[in-house]
């Protein structure tokens, strides 16, 4: 029964997207996380809600309106922090209520709520298509692409922007850069876990990584490996247990952050995650 | 050989003026020691010289080519600032963080150098949050040093560092100066330092009112109570609006 569900075209699909968003929501987010952009990823899908209420109202697919919004919303906040020294939160802030807000009226213009509007709100990585699919492995593989060309600029803009300045680095281009990857990536990730709970793909692996992380790289690689965790067991989990994925991936991600943090805590892991040698020895002796 | 020449350099911020008409060179192996009270215009004009901040007046040269045409005199430049300012759970190593910026064909024995001029290729390895503020900033004078730079540009580097890091600090300006014959341009308050280090002064208060030999400046009583009784003033005016 366990190993069936993998022979379901629906369930490949959604295990094959998810795991492309994972592995991009946790690189992209560790650059966010990083810049104290966190909620960047909420600020963005908020504002894409008004972007698929547009669609939904003019009849055009709903995920390309996203997109453009989407990309208009992470260029305002980039402008309103450079030009205007509006802390990064505030302008976060702003655009979360007022995509919101925007959609609202959209929904209500267009007659109310439908399926359609849950289905984005909520996630629905089970119903996928091939099409989607091919649309996310794509643009996972292009963003990916972009960060590991322009890895040396992202990471020292984002370590000191002033320095990297210093050194030659186009600061500004690369923050328009990072915040329309971000938004890219958002828009692409809502199929997953819908526009409520994106940022925990973002923050929550990421958070956890940092924890531990001694290098970049080795950061890089656990947040990934918690992300794709999270998600193939969410799936998984919320398919035996008919609950839906968006929640199970989210609350797993939680687990693994409280997890991981109460064994830091005890002290019976440091850095890099490794078990302590003397809890394993008093572990052994003790059996 | 002049190797930054600085012409008439005036800028204002909205209504107050942090740098008047000031102009001076330094010639290729100097160690200059830039002196002022806070708010002397010491870290606004190395913004204008590091082309952070280009409305200014006058013209800054750097190996004869006026900064305002290209931005490729950076590459010779290393520049330590203030404090390292960085995200403090930022995860990176320190050999990371001297690596950063660097083409990816870079050597990395180079990067070891570096590391052990500056005395710290023993925490290569550790968490750039896990050390000491005086050990980070050895970490930046790493990262300023690791591109061959021709000029090294201080601003304030010691300020918050204890007394036996700052020494270690001073040592390493003067090997680099000595030794490898990197130009520096250091921004102090430490006057017996400067004293010490530095071949020539330039003594700052938004104007110019000094420029020359170290020596020259240290045997004038008369300047050098001037500068005491510019900064005292400063001082207690800082004091009196907090």
């Amino acid at each position: 029964m366990t190993l069936e569900i993998f022979t379901y075209g629906f369930m490949q699909r959604a295990l094959v997207s998810g795991i492309a968003i994972a592995l991009l929501c946790s690189v992209v987010g560790l650059f966010l996380v990083l810049r104290r952009y966190s909620l960047f990823g909420d600020a963005v899908a908020h504002s894409s809600f008004g972007g698929i209420a547009l669609g939904l109202l003019l009849g055009i697919y709903p995920m390309w309106t996203a997109y453009v919004i989407a990309l208009i919303s992470a260029a305002i906040i980039t402008r309103l922090k450079q030009k205007f020294d509006i802390s990064g939160e505030a302008s976060v802030a702003i655009l979360l209520s007022s995509g919101i807000a925007f959609g609202l009226i959209l929904i209500s213009i267009s007659g109310g709520f439908s399926v359609d509007i849950f289905s984005f709100l909520f996630g629905s990585i089970l119903l996928v298509s091939i099409e989607d699919t091919i649309l996310i492995l794509g643009l996972t593989g292009g963003i990916l692409i972009v960060i590991l060309l322009l890895y040396r600029e992202l990471i020292y803009s984002t370590f000191n922007e002033e320095q990297a300045k210093v050194s030659g680095i186009p600061v500004e281009k690369i923050n328009y850069l990072i915040v329309f990857i971000a938004g890219i990536t958002v828009v692409t990730s809502i199929q997953l876990v819908g526009i409520l709970l994106i940022s925990a793909l973002f923050v929550i692996p990421n958070v956890t990584a940092i924890m531990f992380g001694r290098s970049f790289k080795q950061t890089a690689i656990l947040s990934i490996s918690f992300a794709i965790s999270a998600v193939v067991i969410g799936i998984l989990i919320s398919y035996l247990l008919d609950i839906t994925p968006s929640g199970s991936i989210v609350m797993l991600s939680i687990t693994i952050f409280a997890v991981t943090i109460g064994l830091k805590s005890l002290g019976l892991i440091n850095r890099s995650l490794k078990i302590k040698k003397s809890f394993l020895s008093n572990h052994f002796v003790n059996n | 050989m002049k190797v930054v020449e600085i012409k008439n350099l005036t800028f204002e911020y909205p209504g107050v003026k942090a740098i008047d008409n000031v102009s001076f060179s330094v010639e290729q192996n100097d160690f200059l020691g830039i002196i002022g009270p806070n708010g002397a215009g010491k870290s606004t004009l190395f913004s204008c010289m590091l082309g952070l901040n280009n409305q200014y007046d006058g013209t800054i040269f750097f190996f004869g080519k006026n900064i305002r045409e290209s931005k490729k005199y950076l590459k010779d430049i290393g520049y330590v600032p203030q404090k390292p300012i960085f995200e403090k759970n930022f995860p990176a190593t320190v050999r990371e963080v001297v690596r950063m910026g660097l083409r990816k064909k870079f050597d990395e024995k180079r990067v070891d150098k570096v590391l052990q001029d500056v005395w710290i290729h023993e925490l290569s390895h550790k968490r750039i949050g896990e050390l000491s503020i005086g050990q980070q900033q050895r970490v930046f004078i790493a990262k300023a040093l690791v591109g061959d730079p021709k000029i090294l540009i201080l601003d304030e580097p010691v300020t918050g560092i204890d007394i036996q890091s700052t020494e270690l600090f001073y040592g390493i300006l003067r090997d680099l100066n000595k030794k490898q014959n990197i130009t520096i341009i250091w921004a102090s308050h430490d006057l017996d330092a400067v004293n010490r280090l530095a071949n020539k002064v330039a003594c700052l208060d938004r104007t110019l009112f000094f420029h020359g030999v170290s020596d020259k400046f240290f045997s004038n009583e008369e300047l050098v109570k001037k500068y005491a009784e510019a900064s005292m003033q400063k001082h207690m005016h800082q004091h009196v609006k907090s």
